[in-house]
């Protein structure tokens, strides 16, 4: 029967299918591709690329695992133990954008799956289990392991079943883990990765905070935010072409209540993965520059990084310290991604301002660009006005190049304004009934309805409350004396009243 | 051959075993070539598939209940560990009664392979085999082989992408061209020779391939015939599994030799 012939064939295929991970072919050395930079004092270099440091000594300890994005506290130990890892692998729906479910299959429950903390050197005893409701095998490759498969073939394991497999943790650094079970680009787009960080026998250096993010992308049917459960597609995922791109599986996972947080003065250390299953990242935190980067999660650093790469399958260590208070927003800078597709999360930093390190907006005025053809006219008003003697044809003068600069985009050069959109200012009844009127619409916008020569507008001006008081006034002097009109001068004076009579949002300018 | 069916047919009835009264409840499919997504060796794309029957459902929670009530060694409170794990049957409420977590027309599941072949045994029947169970599996509604359609192969993969739950009753899926209902988008089911799956899987040891690039590249060749993914995933489940093992979404249903009774 051609049965019997097959099946000599299938372990060869199958093999090949089912864990296809090809770190085996890891260097024994473990000596670094690269030389430590010369910033790097080599007393600085923590700890050994590589280490045996014998049987685990004492009891057995279970390992603290962390949902993200918290991370475990240090091992604390200076000897190597055997510690016992218990994950268990759960496929559910969760929310990957507000109001789009997704089927998510995660380790320990979450996207990325639990952070694993070991110190090297420890014998690692893995337990993974598979839930009774999930309905795939699974198993787990752990970057970490020295081994055929990074132990996936020791962790195939059925829905409703356990399987355990025992490593020593012989490298330092940060690991990805991941399911490897076929197809294994889809168990990764589902969400089934991980960090495991394998300390150096020293330990880490102490930081105020630390935190874990994992970058991932995700494949939909549906298109970005479109709502409802939406399936894996995988035509998308083979194309390389992401609806989502996300940190921590999630459009919310790390904003608004959920932003990771941090006081002004204060180190962070951000263990950063991304696990694919297919984009690299460009990992970089706006407003912030890393002190240090573990790149690819090594043991060599670089210093003073804006960004990252961080490769599918790969992570980062980045280490900060927090000056300014506010909202740092981190990204794949591959900025499409960022803004397009949700690879956006917040570190919300509390705490005093330092005007020194910066200063917030200390000028905010319209840039005239081209339009700016000459404000000689402006800077001899301003100086008549200080002197007390500017005359109304200076003023108007002044009023013409600024109203150039930041008006006649909408009002147009004429004043007539555009039909059905812009209402004229040339012999508009609406402007000269009020020029008190004129002056607050000026610095704090219109909206809504109004009716101007008899014909109605519904549109938005913006405030212009970047203008100063003499800006303004010599501009509304210029309207109201121009295109026909003939109206009063507008002083700074009238324009200061009104403005410390209406509230403004700060830096409400267009 | 004849008479045997009839005396089995007779032996259903008076088990309550219902079946359509048009057939037995088996269609008979194949005899020919097929290519598998397991090609039998380098180079030989296709596959001989001699004529066989397979049962037009899977096994229903009731069907099972009565041979259970027939072969008392396969309840669960005395089956031998051996041949079924903790899980065997867990949903039932008792030995010999499904309860609501199982209705009677919902496909039995949490049964191990050592079960599922008992059953079929015991209705003079047989598991099938891999490429019978694939061989059916490959049709729609009206192709015996819709395999290349991108629909057909995303309404596979759709049952994957959702949460396991509760098996809908059999038979209300539509049939496929052979009139074989639930291959896909019901449970899972097993087949006769898992365990040739099963075996590699365990006996994998990919430290003793002294040429790993070429194996890795020979798997992700494989890989790259994306339109077998679906049913990819149906042999990753399989040869994760042992003979005693069970899974509230996996079943199984039977098979036959040869030609229509």
């Amino acid at each position: 029967m051609s049965n019997d012939r097959a099946h000599r064939i299938l372990p060869t295929l199958l093999v090949a299918m089912l864990l296809v991970s090809c770190d085996g072919a890891r260097e024994s050395s473990g000596q670094p591709p690269q030389a430590a930079p010369p910033s790097t004092p080599a007393s600085e270099v923590t700890g050994t690329t590589r280490g045996d440091f014998g049987p685990p000594q004492g009891e057995p300890v279970r390992a603290v695992l962390t949902s993200p994005p918290n991370v475990p506290p240090p091992t604390g130990r200076d000897h190597p133990a055997k510690v016992i890892v218990e994950l268990e692998v759960i496929e559910q729906e969760m929310e990957i954008s507000e109001g789009v479910k997704y089927t998510f299959w995660t380790f320990g429950g979450t996207v990325p799956g639990s952070f694993i903390r070991v110190r090297q050197g420890d014998t690692v005893e893995f337990h993974l289990k598979n839930n009774p409701s999930s309905k795939m095998p699974h198993n787990i490759d752990l970057h970490g392991v020295t081994g055929p498969g990074g132990g996936a073939a020791s962790s195939f394991t059925a829905p409703g079943h356990e399987s355990q497999f025992t490593f020593k943790a012989l490298n330092q650094g940060l690991f990805i883990y991941h399911c490897a079970t076929a197809p294994v680009g889809m168990h990764i787009a589902n969400g089934m990765y991980g960090l495991i960080l394998v300390e150096p026998p020293e330990g880490m250096k102490p930081v105020d905070k630390e935190y874990y993010v994992v970058q991932g992308d995700f494949y939909t049917v549906g298109k970005y935010r479109e709502k409802g459960l939406q399936p894996f597609d995988m035509q998308k995922a083979i194309d390389e072409n992401p609806t989502y791109v996300l940190f921590n599986g999630s459009e919310g996972a790390l904003v608004g209540d959920h932003a990771i947080k941090a006081n002004v003065g204060e180190s962070v250390r951000l263990y950063v993965g991304n696990g694919g299953p297919n984009l690299v990242s460009s990992f970089h935190v706006i407003g912030e520059i890393f002190d240090r980067v573990r790149y690819e999660g090594g043991t060599y650093y670089q210093e003073n990084v804006q960004t990252t790469l961080i490769p599918a399958g790969g992570a980062a260590i980045t280490e900060f310290h927090v000056d300014v208070p506010g909202s740092y927003v981190l990204v794949d800078h591959s900025i499409f991604r960022a803004f397009n597709k949700g690879a956006l999360a917040i570190l919300k930093v509390d705490g005093p301002e330092d005007k020194t390190i910066y200063s917030g907006k200390e000028v905010d005025s319209v840039y005239l660009g081209d339009k700016a053809a000459d404000l000689a006219a402006v800077t001899v008003a301003a100086e008549a006005a200080a002197s007390g003697e500017m005359t109304l044809d200076q003023q108007i003068k002044a009023g013409a190049a600024l109203y150039n600069g930041t008006c006649s985009v909408c009002h147009q050069d004429n004043g007539a304004g555009l039909p059905d959109v812009f209402p004229p200012l040339a012999g508009s009844d609406f402007l000269m009934a009020d020029p008190k009127r004129a002056i607050g619409i000026v610095l704090n916008g219109l909206t809504g309805p109004v009716t101007v020569n008899g014909a109605s507008f519904n549109s938005v001006m913006p405030p212009m409350s970047q203008l100063n008081d003499d800006e303004v006034a010599n501009i509304l002097t210029f309207v109201m004396n121009s295109w026909g009109n003939k109206g009063p001068a507008v002083s700074a004076d009238d324009v200061a009243r009104v403005r410390v009579n209406t509230q403004r949002t700060e830096g409400a300018a267009h | 051959m004849r008479g045997v069916s009839i005396v089995l047919a007779a032996g259903l009835l008076a088990l309550g075993v219902g079946s359509p009264a048009a057939t037995d409840g088996y269609v008979a499919i194949g005899g020919g070539t097929f290519r598998s997504v397991l090609p039998a060796g380098p180079g030989i794309e296709q596959v001989e598939i001699a004529r066989y029957r397979l049962a037009t459902t899977p096994v229903t929670n009731a069907q099972f209940l009565a041979f259970v009530r027939q072969h008392p060694q396969w309840r669960r409170d005395r089956v031998a560990r051996l041949f079924a794990d903790e899980s065997y049957l867990k949903a039932w409420a008792g030995p010999v009664s499904p309860g609501p977590a199982a209705p009677a027309d919902a496909p039995v599941v949490q049964v191990s392979w050592f079960a599922a072949s008992a059953y079929c045994e015991s209705i003079d029947a047989r598991l099938p085999t891999w490429y019978e169970w694939e061989y059916a599996a490959a049709a729609d509604e009206t192709r015996a082989d819709a395999r290349s359609d991108p629909a057909f192969r995303a309404r596979m993969l759709s049952w994957y992408a959702r949460t396991a739950d509760t098996p809908a009753e059999v038979g209300q899926g539509p049939a496929n061209a052979y009139g074989v209902h639930d291959l896909h988008a019901l449970v899972w089911e097993w087949v006769s020779d898992f365990n040739a799956l099963m075996v590699s899987t365990d006996s994998r040891d990919q430290g003793e391939d002294p040429d790993l690039l070429k194996f890795c590249g020979a798997g992700a060749i494989t890989m790259q015939d994306k339109e077998n993914y679906a049913v990819l995933m149906r042999i990753a489940m399989l040869s994760s599994l042992q003979g005693a093992y069970t899974t509230a979404n996996l079943g199984f249903r039977c098979a036959r030799d040869g030609e229509e009774p």
